[in-house]
């Protein structure tokens, strides 16, 4: 089963990376009760993560692999600290919170199993995605979120990343106020709208087709009821017809596995859906820092101008520190200005020196997400392809015995 | 019921798979000589409306002991025409008909002739043999979704319907031989107009009406238990047809229902593909096969729509035909009774009535024989017409499964590959 996931997750780092040295599950999903911060009684559904080294499965050895268990909001914590700590990720995605996109007869209900079994799946992959990651799988909080059941909720917000996460109000202004953005930067952003569109149509237009398709099979579902009163009338025809309507409850009941499996194929569509976000996140990042440089910069130019207007004697508007500096200051307008001056280049260097940074580990990371989509894309793709083809081949087995039934008439 | 074996009388000497391949060989014109001295010939076949009717489609149900010759009379109703008149706008099919029997003048005919024409044949074979057993005409008027009289959909519908109840006369031993049947193939329009013209008149239509209505209200005293079994019968059998004829306009409604959501569906694969680059192909794939599983299921849908719905519908309408030949046969014997009554209490005429009650004792001796042969006959055609409609919907659907199968088969075929040609050229994947 684990080496049917790893051929899922693709592109390895040339470095080690965790899920080398650990296969890593979730293996189980289980209801619980509990208080929660209000005192209300409310039941939620925990996960058991089993962890154990890779190698440590060997010809008649079979360890006991460690484990411990992990609410959906734990994994949401996990993942808003792996977003702050590295911004110039494409963070994997967590599976949707609540059912959406539902076709009929799919159950919107979080505790429907069902969705509880493929949410399993979901935090699994998960999982495995950030622990083949080159960056991220070397996380010790994430080593933690596998290992430490306990405690591991005080130790991430020790990491203070609460702090370092920027205000979405920070972000938006960014957005609207870059002057000079990115061109790769804003065509990824461009893709990655498009992407989000077209994976919800996608999402919402086969959620229809689904329902459709049930019908269609469950309404043949009649013919079975039919078939069976009228062989009870018929004694020649009765054989054949009671048998043909066999075969119609059989096409009738076969359209629950074919859709549930199509719940998969929806599932890694989903997937995609997601991680659109989470790429619109780096380039969000990106505009915030290139805002910071651009607002360090036009700082930057301003004081020049100010301090030349300054020498030249010429003081165009009323400045506080000149004042406080003629008043107080020990320095010269003029040194404290140079040192200011010092100072504020260094910072808009810095900004600089991030902003490189950033884009170029954010853009290797760009990289590597584009292969893995691809990839996975086109793997996604085929496995609908199988799916119709096992579902056709159903098609034409009941139908040839229906036919034969029919014949026997 | 079902666990009964078939009347040995009955058997069917050949199974129904030497039957398909028996249509598979048939060349039209080797039509006549294809039989063998058992075939009883029925038309089995619902679907070919506009071939003329081929010993391939005949099954053989059971023995006919009185028919041994080969069918020697070949009808087809075709090419409908829409007439403009001062008063009345109609259609107009055309008749052929192609026989060797002696007793046409010519082998060859070709006659036009309206809805009415065919009711007015229907009335006159019932009065003719009100207990033999014909296949319903299609109905005057459909009311449900007012389906305008002139929609090409309702005149091809109406057509095949309207073929298939000449061709039941035409392969039926003795309603084929009545007088107004050769009339209504033979005649010109003055003629027939004329011909009918000269039909028992209002008066004595009349009376037969009342007496009818008289028998009915009467009712028959000692129905023999067969005919109550048949009545039975029918009433279940009706409303199994009733209920099928149900199920499958609901499937072909969802079916409709899927097949416009399905048409959504493939062009949003197109879109996306606008947006990438490696995965332009696939995803143009994917759109392809939608596509393409789009005009099968169309065609299913179509198959459907023109064969099994038509055909569940044709047994509604048998079931009341069948209904109306058991009130005719109660009412034959409510008035023969009748007549046995009165015969008990006159005491004066009474040689004239025993007269009387003699010919209607044998008028229903007739007319129970009549239907006793014709019921079996009724059956063999019913459990035919019914298999050869459902076999040809199984096949159909078979036939779309495989359709897609290949369409999704080779859309696999060809990423594989893709993806085998790009790791052999040492592309990353």
């Amino acid at each position: 089963m684990t080496s049917e996931k790893e051929s899922r997750v693709p592109i390895m780092a040339e470095g080690s990376c965790l899920l080398r040295k650990m296969e890593i599950s979730v293996a189980e999903a289980e209801k619980r009760t509990g208080k929660n911060a209000v005192n209300m009684q409310e039941t939620y559904t925990v996960y058991l993560i089993e962890t154990r080294p890779a190698d440590s499965v060997t010809e008649g050895h079979n360890p006991v692999p460690d484990s411990l268990w992990r609410r959906y909001s734990e994994f949401e914590l996990l993942r808003n600290y792996l977003l702050v700590t590295y911004p110039f990720i494409v963070i994997p995605p967590l599976p949707e919170k609540r059912a959406e996109f539902v076709w009929h007869k799919l159950s919107a209900d979080n505790m429907d199993p069902d969705f509880v079994e493929r949410r399993r799946i979901g935090l699994e992959n998960f999982l495995l995605r950030v622990a083949s990651h080159p960056v991220l799988s070397s996380d010790k909080i994430f080593f933690l979120f596998l290992t430490e059941e306990n405690g591991w909720k005080e130790a991430v917000f020790e990491t203070g990343f609460l702090a370092k996460s920027d205000s979405r109000l920070k972000a938006l202004n960014a957005t609207f106020r870059v002057k000079n953005p990115d061109k790769r930067f804003s065509e990824l952003k461009h893709y990655s709208d498009e992407l989000q569109s077209v994976t919800s149509q996608l999402l919402r237009v086969r959620a229809r087709v689904a329902d459709r398709l049930y019908g269609v099979y469950k309404v043949h579902g009649n013919y079975g009821r039919v078939f069976s009163e009228w062989s009870a009338i018929e004694k020649e025809m009765g054989d054949g017809l009671q048998s043909a309507g066999h075969h119609m409850d059989a096409y009738a009941a076969s359209v629950d596995d074919i859709l549930e499996e199509e719940e998969h194929y929806a599932d890694q569509l989903k997937e995609y859906l997601f991680y659109a976000e989470a790429v619109k996140a780096v380039c969000r990042k990106h505009e915030l820092l290139q805002y910071e440089l651009e607002t360090a910069s036009q700082d930057l130019a301003s004081k020049k101008q100010q301090q030349e207007e300054l020498a030249a004697g010429t003081v165009r508007t009323f400045s506080f520190k000149g004042m406080t500096s003629k008043l107080f200051g020990q320095e010269t307008p003029e040194q404290r200005e140079a040192k200011l001056k010092v100072l504020e280049e260094q910072i808009k260097e810095g900004e600089e020196e991030l902003q490189k940074e950033f884009v170029k580990n954010a853009w290797k990371d760009i990289e590597r997400f584009k292969e893995q989509k691809d990839h996975d894309l086109r793997e996604a793709l085929m496995s609908y392809a199988v799916m119709q083809i096992s579902m056709c081949k159903k098609g034409i087995q009941v139908w040839t015995n229906a036919k034969e039934c029919f014949s026997k008439m | 019921m079902s666990g009964m074996s078939a009347d040995p009388a009955q058997a069917l000497p050949a199974v129904m798979s030497p039957l398909s391949g028996q249509m598979l060989e048939l060349d039209e014109d080797d039509d006549l000589e294809v039989f063998s001295k058992d075939m009883n010939l029925m038309d089995g076949s619902p679907m070919n409306a506009s071939m003329p009717t081929s010993p391939a489609s005949m099954i053989n149900q059971y023995k006919f002991e009185e028919e041994t010759d080969a069918k020697d009379i070949f009808v087809t109703v075709d090419n409908p025409e829409s007439h403009v008149t001062a008063l009345e706008t109609f259609i107009t099919y055309r008749v052929v008909t192609k026989t060797t029997r002696s007793e046409f003048d010519s082998c060859e005919y070709e006659v036009r002739r309206r809805y009415q024409d065919f009711l007015w044949l229907k009335e006159r074979l019932e009065e003719g043999h009100p207990t033999l057993i014909m296949h319903p005409l299609p109905e005057k008027f459909v009311m449900k979704g007012m389906v305008e009289r002139f929609n090409d959909d309702f005149i091809e519908t109406r057509q095949k319907a309207l073929h298939k109840f000449l061709n039941r006369v035409a392969d039926h031993p003795i309603l084929s031989c009545h007088e107004d049947f050769k009339i209504f193939l033979t005649a010109q329009a003055w003629e027939l107009t004329s011909h009918k013209k000269q039909g028992p008149g209002f008066l004595s239509r009349m009376g037969d009406t009342v007496r009818a209505v008289a028998a009915s209200v009467r009712g028959v005293r000692n129905r023999p238990e067969e005919f109550t079994a048949m009545l039975e019968y029918v009433d279940s059998f009706g409303q199994k047809m009733i209920s099928l004829d149900k199920v499958t306009q609901r499937i072909v409604k969802e079916q409709k229902e899927y097949l416009g959501e399905l048409k959504e569906y493939g062009p949003v694969y197109t879109l996306w593909s606008g947006s990438e680059e490696e995965l332009v192909e696939p995803l143009k794939g994917v759109a392809s096969c939608i596509d393409r599983c789009c005009k099968a299921t169309e065609e299913q849908i179509g198959h459907l729509s023109e064969n099994l719905v038509p055909l569940l519908h044709e047994y509604v309408l048998c079931t009341d035909s069948v209904k109306a030949v058991l009130r005719r046969r109660d009412n034959i014997q409510a008035e023969s009774e009748a007549k046995n009554d009165a015969l008990a209490n006159r005491k004066a005429d009474r040689e004239a009535l025993k007269e009387e009650v003699e010919r209607l004792e044998d008028k229903v001796e007739c007319a129970n024989n009549a239907l006793k042969g014709d019921w079996l006959r009724w059956q063999g055609n019913m459990r035919s017409d019914i298999k050869a409609a459902f076999v040809s919907t199984a096949e159909k659907n078979v036939d779309y499964y495989e359709k897609c199968l290949a369409v999704w088969e080779s859309f696999l075929t060809s990423q594989t590959a893709a993806h085998d040609m790009e790791s052999n050229s040492g592309h990353s994947s």
